[in-house]
């Protein structure tokens, strides 16, 4: 799990060098404006992605935060409208998202059903389900207090960042510094090591799974007080986003290696890359596309390098 | 010109010489036994016969064609066919289909005609004296019933040279007689059989010769009239010990850990009373498959016991869970060290603190300078060779990756500890190294449990040696009386 840092500083050379031909090609980029939508644009996929990390480092997968999100957003607002307190629906939203998350966790830990097909369920089943129950409508004629938690833009805009700002620091730190975030990189290593030296993977892995659905319910959240109305289809794509930034953040799809300053800056690379296409006049068609490229530019260095570290490892078997 | 023909045949594993210049010979309608100690060469001999091992050197021809390189398809194209103690079949699959497979030898874009397929394999099952219904799927049979597949299997296949490894493991007595008229009618057909067994009874019942391996060589090849069951277990183990082990006597204090009449359904041990004293080490020996392992996960609460008793300082405890296991200070070094026994992609110091992070845990949190402390601490002590603390634990080599794993099990000061083949391939230096800490610990008043399929090393270093046998403790030998022969005599049974 310790490792050279090399994949966090390639991706920082990424962003640079965008920054650096942003520079060049089109100043107008860097206005503080730019910068904050920028930040506020990405913020739900970043504090998704936190989650995403945990799960994929335990050698799982979660692919249900999409239609978690779209079900935490409309919980929000309806709790808003119940006469809820925004904050207080907000982090009721964060429950409902923990409670979706623990029944994945559930379902793959006691349940040992492949977590591929448990979140492709619930994914379906909790998207289609929200449609049934809303029929498409948006959640209207919220309270007064709900858009900007009531008070300046900028305020609101601020609380976010710090809260996001928050959790990744408290992941980041409690990964290296807690017996728990051991107990996470241990079980995605090795799931039966792990279990040979006491450690309980299915308690883990129910774990990371019950807390994304808890970070997937603030993201909601704090996304949905953006605006006066709260969309009832949010969150489409979100698990291809937030997988992305993990993978190219340098976390390994099979777990066990990464983490949250590479997930950070994953994020970070995929979100500048529309905008800076935008503003250098090329069409948005390319995002994707660029976007692909970057995630199969780090699969390849990851399986590059797992090759040369087998070979690595059996010289030093022969000597 | 003999059906088949190795001579020479040499190929070593990661250093480790499997085999050194084997030859084995089998003629047409012959049932040639293969016997030997655990590791003593047989897997990879069969493995190089049926083309799944190649060679470093030696050759390998059948009816006077060399086969050179040897691959499994041309093993199988020219008639030789291996059941293998776990048979390898497709659970998913039904059994008409499994038969299908080895009788299928063009083109992926033929029509494969399922009636007569199935035809054939009803057929096939009857001529192997099976009572199996080809429709059933595969993972739905018992592993008797799967080993018969693969009889069938290799008889459709028309197999002139048939492997058979512990056919009988699991089979019934009947099951035995039925397998044996079969092997019997495919000999009268010309076939020639190689029959590796453990039950030195059934190879006189059913071969003609007997070949012995050991150490990778074949020591012996007898005609089964002109040797005996005594002749056969003395060239199994006539080794002398060649390695010193530094084995010092030192007096053992009161019984840390023992176990009443335990058993296991779930890992098939029954009825195992052991003691281990204080800075004794019990030898576990015993063939493979014979429960030593099982007991080992048992104690450690792997696959927790289901009747009996484990007693802990006299005590009765109940081992659920390996946590409650380390909480009662059992540590449990693995066989599989890549796999089970450190974390490879965790660090040194991070494998060494993983099993008792509240050690270097200050208020919660992990305290790396503690951590590094601890590690470098047993670096120095078990002579740990690696570039640093923070080195990936697969970056070294196996004997230090075994130390690492016995690193972590020291550091949660463990009253007993469960070493499960401590010194498999592992090279020499590094090996007796590990006997020395052995010694050193059990001088310091730890109990040791230490499950080894080399006898040498059971003999050198235990102090009572249990042999298992199907499960159970077939004898325990005190260390002045055990001798080769008689673990060896225990293991097989009687």
């Amino acid at each position: 799990m310790r490792h050279s840092h090399r994949r966090e500083i390639s991706l920082a050379a990424a962003i640079v060098a965008i920054a650096a031909i942003m520079a060049l090609a089109a100043p107008g980029f860097f206005t503080w404006g730019n910068a904050r939508d920028l930040v506020m644009a990405n913020l739900p996929v970043l504090i998704v992605a936190l989650g995403m990390t945990l799960v994929i480092l335990t050698g799982q997968i979660d692919i249900s935060v999409g239609s978690q999100f779209a079900i935490c957003s409309v919980a929000a607002g309806v709790f808003a409208k119940l006469g809820m307190p925004t904050p207080v629906a907000c982090l009721a939203a964060c429950l409902v998202g923990a409670a979706m998350g623990a029944a994945n966790g559930a379902l793959i830990a006691y349940g040992r059903v492949p977590s591929i097909v448990v979140t492709l369920a619930t994914m379906v089943a909790l998207r289609d389900g929200l449609r049934w129950v809303t029929e498409g409508a948006w959640v209207q004629d919220l309270p007064r207090t709900f858009q900007w938690f009531g008070r300046s833009q900028a305020a609101s805009e601020a609380i976010a960042m710090a809260i996001a700002a928050l959790l990744a620091a408290a992941i980041g730190w409690g990964l290296r510094n807690l017996a728990a975030g051991r107990a996470v990189y241990a079980t995605g290593s090795s799931a039966q090591a792990a279990r040979l030296a006491g450690i309980r993977p299915a308690h883990v892995i129910f774990a990371v799974l019950a807390l994304t659905g808890a970070l997937t319910g603030c993201a909601a959240s704090l996304n949905a007080v953006r605006f006066n109305q709260v969309p009832a289809n949010a969150g489409l794509g979100l698990e291809m986003q937030t997988i992305a930034a993990a993978i190219v953040g340098g976390t390994a799809v099979t777990g066990g290696r990464g983490g949250i300053v590479g997930t950070l800056l994953g994020v970070a690379l995929l979100g500048i890359i529309g905008p800076a296409l935008t503003y250098l006049g090329i069409s948005a068609y390319w995002e994707r596309a660029l976007q692909g490229g970057i995630i199969l530019a780090a699969v390849a260095m990851d399986a590059i390098r797992v090759r040369t570290r087998e070979h690595g490892s059996l010289a030093v078997e022969r000597s | 010109m003999r059906l088949l023909e190795a001579t020479g045949i040499a190929k070593s594993f990661a250093g480790v010489r499997a085999l050194k210049g084997v030859s084995f010979d089998l003629g047409a309608g012959e049932v040639h036994a293969l016997v030997g100690e655990n590791g003593a060469g047989k897997s990879t001999l069969i493995g190089v016969i049926a083309g799944a091992v190649s060679p470093d050197a030696g050759s390998l021809a059948v009816r006077g064609r060399l086969l050179s390189p040897n691959s499994p398809g041309l093993a199988r194209s020219l008639g030789i066919a291996a059941v293998y103690q776990q048979p390898s079949l497709f659970p998913d699959l039904t059994v008409a289909e499994n038969i299908a497979f080895s009788l299928e030898r063009r083109g992926l874009w033929r029509r494969v005609d399922w009636k007569a397929r199935t035809r054939q394999a009803r057929e096939l099952l009857e001529r192997a004296g099976a009572d199996i219904l080809p429709g059933r799927l595969v993972g739905t049979l018992t592993m008797p019933e799967q080993q018969m597949v693969e009889i069938a299997k290799a008889i459709g296949a028309d197999a002139r040279i048939l492997i058979l490894d512990e056919p009988t493991a699991s089979l019934t007595g009947r099951e035995v007689e039925r397998l044996f008229a079969v092997i019997a009618s495919l000999r009268d057909r010309g076939a020639g059989i190689v029959y590796i067994s453990h039950r030195l009874e059934e190879i006189s019942a059913i071969a003609s010769r007997v070949t012995v391996l050991r150490d990778g060589e074949a020591v012996a090849t007898r005609a089964i009239g002109e040797t005996s069951r005594d002749e056969l277990i003395h060239l199994m183990v006539g080794r002398e010990i060649s390695t010193i082990f530094p084995k010092r006597e030192i007096p053992t204090g009161d019984v840390v850990l023992e176990t009443r009449g335990l058993g296991n359904r779930a890992a098939g041990i029954r009825d195992v009373s052991v003691a281990v004293r204080r800075g004794e080490i019990l030898g576990l020996a015993g063939l493979v498959g014979s429960g030593r392992t099982q007991l080992a996960e048992t104690l450690f609460g792997l696959t927790p016991a289901d009747s009996g008793e484990i007693l802990l300082h006299g005590r009765a405890v109940r081992i659920a869970s390996p946590g409650h296991a380390i909480r009662l200070k059992i540590g449990y070094v693995p066989e599989d060290r890549r796999r089970h026994g450190v974390v490879g992609e965790m660090s040194v110091a991070e494998n060494t603190s993983l099993a008792n992070l509240r050690a270097v845990s200050r208020h919660g949190m992990i305290d790396r300078g503690r951590e590094g402390g601890l590690a470098r601490k047993y670096v120095d002590r078990l002579r740990i060779k690696t570039d640093s603390i923070h080195a990936p634990a697969e970056s070294l080599s196996g004997g230090n990756q075994q130390k690492v794993a016995l690193a972590r099990w020291l550091a949660i000061a463990p009253e007993v500890l469960i070493l499960d083949e401590p010194t498999q391939g592992v090279d020499v230096g590094s090996k007796s190294e590990i006997h020395g800490l052995m010694v050193e610990l059990a001088e310091r008043g730890l109990a040791m449990i230490m499950i080894s399929s080399e006898l040498p090393e059971i003999l050198g270093m235990a102090d009572r040696i249990a042999v298992m046998h199907g499960g159970a403790v077939a004898g325990t030998l005190a260390r002045a009386e055990a001798t080769q022969q008689k673990i060896l005599s225990l293991a097989l049974g009687t």
